[in-house]
């Protein structure tokens, strides 16, 4: 799909499917793999995700003139940090058995990289206006992937979906998947059929935190996703530090490597 | 006898990444090699201790008798930035050897969700400052025994033919899965 840039509709596109923060960015692992126990869950942190990154992606981008440049990271994990209290404190009030069952993870959402990467990458930079749908975006883009993944943990653990009898009687739920191991199970797997399917596409696989300090590699790179796994990690901290002179030419080689005949212009740009 | 139930507990039963899902990303992005594991493992190890202690702290001697409890959130992970700048400050002035050795992992680690995580747990499980330190440095070796686990694997995995949408992410996914899997069985010492 063809959009003109940073339109709220290109926005949303792309937080949805093209930069997909969890299957395609592969970023906020934690509340993904922690609170998809069921759909319901999922959609929950899902949104309450949401309403905190459009918000603080609002304020930080209307005050991005004020917060001089080097203060920058505090005054965005208090801006972060604020409406996560909100959200905290309505959550309690209005969804009491939600808020029970997320428990320490909606506290949790400051640390989440999703919303400190967009506000550093996007919001820091852009338009109130493109700021705030890119926040939708993003955060539909979230909440669909948590859906996703809760309902299949769902449905094949529980036999059921939001709460719902979905099986046939004579089915027998597996139980791990919704225990801890089912997380990473079905994750791996979803993201593996994406991969599949981007390589069917003529894309390269969206990621590959194997090859180290290449794309896909977005939560240890200080560009935070901005590049959508477009271009090599080049402030990959650890990797730019392990490998220290040689790092520029060895992601050269690994970049250029990757199925599809799209070598883009992107990493050509990105050395 | 507690304190040593909670400690083993927080290691091993409920293992921080493998059960609770905290410090994923580091997890997850620090594993490829095993001596960066066990350098990410340390520091994780020193500043969850040292931040479980100076939250504990803050939380009872200054949040409650201000009644301000509900500023928690923003107050640990203010607390959290500065104490990892102030140790890389710390170290890089009076302990270079340490500064060395867990320099580069320091800034990664801010944003390691386990360490608010343990944090906001303290609280929530209201420990007191000793037994919420001591919660604190188990779930640390806990992240350690995990990662380190994990990046012997993923050495030996670079050997191995990975089916190719498989490659990366999605079996170092699966193979978390497995150990998860194994650590079920520290569930029997309960």
């Amino acid at each position: 799909m063809n959009l003109k840039k940073d339109t709220p509709i290109e926005r949303i596109w792309n937080g949805i499917y093209t930069e997909n923060p969890v299957f395609c960015l592969i970023l906020g692992m934690c509340p993904t793999l922690a609170t998809t126990t069921s759909a319901l869950n999922g959609v929950g942190m899902g949104l309450s995700t949401m309403i905190i990154l459009t918000l603080a992606e609002l304020i930080i981008s209307l005050l991005r003139k004020i917060i001089p440049d080097r203060m920058r990271m505090p005054a965005y994990i208090v801006v972060i940090a604020s409406f996560v209290t909100m959200v905290d404190f309505l959550m309690e009030g209005f969804t009491p058995g939600l808020y029970k069952s997320l428990g320490i993870y909606i506290p949790l959402i400051v640390v989440n990289c999703i919303i400190m990467g967009r506000a550093e990458a996007y919001a820091g930079k852009m338009k109130p206006v493109s700021a705030f749908f890119d926040g939708i975006g993003m955060g539909l883009g979230f909440t669909v992937a948590l859906f996703l993944l809760g309902s299949v943990r769902e449905i094949i653990g529980a036999g059921t979906w939001f709460g719902m009898k979905v099986t046939p009687a004579s089915y027998v739920p597996v139980n791990i998947f919704v225990l801890a191991p089912g997380a990473f199970l079905v994750l791996g797997w979803l993201v593996a059929i994406m991969n599949r399917l981007k390589i069917g596409a003529g894309r390269r696989p969206g990621v590959d935190p194997t090859q180290g300090n290449m794309c896909g590699d977005c939560m240890n790179c200080m560009k935070l996703g901005l590049c959508g796994g477009k271009e090599e990690c080049t402030e990959n901290v650890v990797a730019s530090v392990n490998a220290p002179k040689p790092a520029v030419a060895a992601v050269a080689g690994s970049n250029a490597s990757p199925a599809g005949g799209t070598v883009n212009k992107e990493e050509v740009k990105g050395v | 006898m507690e304190i040593i139930m909670i400690a083993i507990t927080a290691c091993l039963i409920n293992n921080v990444v493998l059960s609770q899902f905290l410090g994923i990303c580091a997890f997850l992005g620090v594993s490829q090699k095993s001596d960066s594991a066990s350098g990410m493992g340390m520091a994780v190890t020193f500043v969850l201790t040292l931040s479980s202690l100076v939250c504990g702290v803050i939380y009872k001697f200054l949040l409650i008798p201000f009644h301000v409890e509900y500023l928690k959130t923003i107050a640990f992970i203010l607390i959290v930035a500065a104490l990892v700048q102030f140790v890389e400050m710390f170290t890089k002035k009076f302990v270079p050897s340490l500064y060395e050795a867990l320099g580069i992992y320091l800034p990664l680690i801010t944003t390691n969700c386990a360490v608010l995580g343990v944090a906001l747990l303290n609280v929530q499980n209201d420990y007191d400052i000793l037994t919420g330190t001591v919660h604190g440095f188990a779930t640390a070796i806990g992240f350690w025994l995990a990662i380190v686990i994990l990046a012997f694997i993923r050495e030996k995995m670079v050997y191995n033919d990975v089916p190719k949408p498989f490659k990366g992410f999605p079996i170092v996914m699966i193979t978390s899965a497995l150990m998860s899997i194994a650590f079920f069985g520290f569930a029997a010492l309960k």
